[in-house]
């Protein structure tokens, strides 16, 4: 496991998102309302940048015409076929079972412990006082 | 709100050169309401903006149902340099042709103005539309091919148009498409099929169209995906029309591309005709053999959007009766229903089938040489 410095907090704030290449892999950041959830940008159906599309609720009907719609701004949408994605889990909502997209934990840390290390940053200057944006692969 | 911090990634870049295809249903847009105006008589452009056009479908101030996505195209789709998707040549290069290889892309251009009820101003729209693909597209890319946009509802106008157009290397194809003032195989419609049989063109049928009528056979639904697969009933209902009305027995050299309305349903709907046209013959002596031998003589069909059956040998067996000579890879760019070559097609297919269903069966339906 590696640990990667993607950004200053203040570079992500809430509702942004950073894309980013990690060992070949190509990854997007997401600050929803203060917490952060990386996924691959990649969409395990046919292979669009998943993490280009909008983020949408749940709209569920647990009876015919009673619909809830929940979860707002947690539900990824393929910017190609529209196919939903659990940002908090990577896995779909029209087929479970077979799709998922891969998640990677995202972490706030303390300059000093970034500075510290294993993390790699090759792009970011870490200074101590900051706090950084950092992703497990 | 979403403020992306890098805005774009560029396509994963690969090292291993994919096989050369062909795309039989691609969307170029035009970049604002004024790119046809030189194309246009001057009379036409006061008229436009005046009056705008007038389809025959009733209240329309835009498509009749909203889309999934935003101009019904893939979101990673806008040019970098504005406008709408599809309406960059060069951005169209640079996502889809260059990286998937694209060796032969077919111009389905929508939102023409075909099927106007100023039958006049559709020809006029209908002639610039053409133009328009010359100088934008096809002349400034040779694997770019265009479609003669036609008239449709004005048989003799459309025939003329197809004339003009006849010997042009330009054009591959007449596109017509689905929904118009009466199904496709009635008589108003076979001036087009008389040009485009002695043109040598083939005819393509693209889903949609606004002639008024209800969009599934039913009525007019409530919802954007009854409207997505209503596509191929109206394909069905057009097909059924063509081979009853005798058409194909008429125009024996026609050839016709059922784009973007499925394939799935081909095989039933044959042995249906064939079930009724054994009991009730009589009633159109023209139609002189079996239903589904016009079928499979004369139609080719674009794969986007395949049906996608759990079971893969159900998608196989439905080929196989449609014929693996008879399918015409299409991604549909930019829209968002777009199909990726490389995940197309399930696991299974032989080579020689696999060249056909991409590059083969096109190059040698549109008479272009590898």
């Amino acid at each position: 496991m590696s640990r990667h410095v993607i950004a200053p907090v203040e570079e992500l704030p809430p509702g942004a998102r950073k894309f980013v290449t990690i060992d070949d892999r190509p990854i997007a950041v997401f600050n929803i309302k203060g917490e952060f959830f990386g996924l691959l940008n990649r969409c395990p159906h046919q292979g669009a940048a998943l993490c280009e599309g909008p983020l949408i609720g749940l709209a569920q009907s647990s009876n015919p015409g009673e619909i809830e719609y929940t979860r707002h701004g947690e539900i990824l949408r393929c910017p190609w076929h529209g196919w939903e994605f659990d940002i908090r889990t990577g896995q779909s909502y029209c087929d479970p079972r077979k799709f998922r997209v891969r998640a990677y934990p995202v972490n706030v840390e303390p300059g000093s412990a970034v500075v510290k290390g294993p993390y790699v940053a090759e792009t970011i200057a870490v200074s101590i006082e900051n706090d950084y944006v950092v992703v497990d692969l | 709100m979403n403020i992306q911090v890098r805005p774009d990634t560029a396509p994963a870049s690969s090292t291993t050169v994919r096989p050369a295809i062909a795309d039989c249903d691609i969307h170029p847009a035009r970049k604002g309401s004024k790119d046809l105006y030189p194309y246009l008589a001057k009379r036409w452009h006061a008229h436009l903006e005046t009056y705008g056009g007038h389809p025959y479908q009733g209240m329309m101030s835009g498509p009749p149902y909203p889309k999934a996505q935003p101009n019904a195209s893939r979101r990673d789709a806008y040019p970098p340099d504005g406008g709408p998707q599809g309406s960059s040549l060069s951005f169209m290069q640079q996502q889809h042709l260059d990286p998937n290889n694209v060796a032969l892309g077919v111009l389905c251009p929508l939102n023409t103005g075909q099927g106007l009820r100023n039958q006049d101003l559709s020809a006029a729209l209908a002639s610039a539309i053409n133009d328009w693909q010359i100088a934008e597209w096809t002349g400034k890319d040779s694997r770019l091919k265009a479609s003669v946009v036609v008239a449709n509802e004005d048989g003799p106008a459309a025939a003329a148009e197809i004339r003009r157009r006849a010997g042009d290397k330009n054009f591959v194809q007449v596109l017509l498409l689905s929904r118009n003032v009466e199904p496709l195989g009635q008589r108003r419609y076979w001036p087009i099929y008389q040009a485009a049989e002695e043109a040598g063109l083939p005819i393509g049928v693209h889903a949609f169209g606004f002639g008024g009528n209800p969009i599934t056979a039913s009525g007019w639904p409530s919802y954007y995906i009854e409207e997505m697969v209503g596509h191929s009933q109206c394909q069905q209902a057009a097909l059924s029309s063509i081979v009853l009305e005798g058409v194909l027995e008429r125009f024996p050299k026609l050839k016709m591309i059922m784009i973007e309305a499925g394939f799935g349903w081909v095989p039933s709907l044959a042995w249906r005709l064939d079930r009724a046209w054994a009991r009730m013959r009589s009633e159109v002596p023209d139609v002189k053999r079996p239903p589904s031998e016009y079928i499979r003589d004369h139609i080719f069909w674009t794969t986007q959007p395949m049906e996608d059956p759990e079971r893969r040998d159900h998608l196989f067996d439905v080929i196989d009766w449609i014929g693996w000579d008879r399918l015409l890879f299409a991604t549909d760019y930019p829209h968002w229903d777009f199909d990726e070559p490389s995940r197309v097609l399930p696991a299974g297919v032989g080579d020689a089938q696999r060249e056909a269903f991409f590059l083969g069966n096109a190059r040698r339906l549109f008479g272009i040489a590898g």
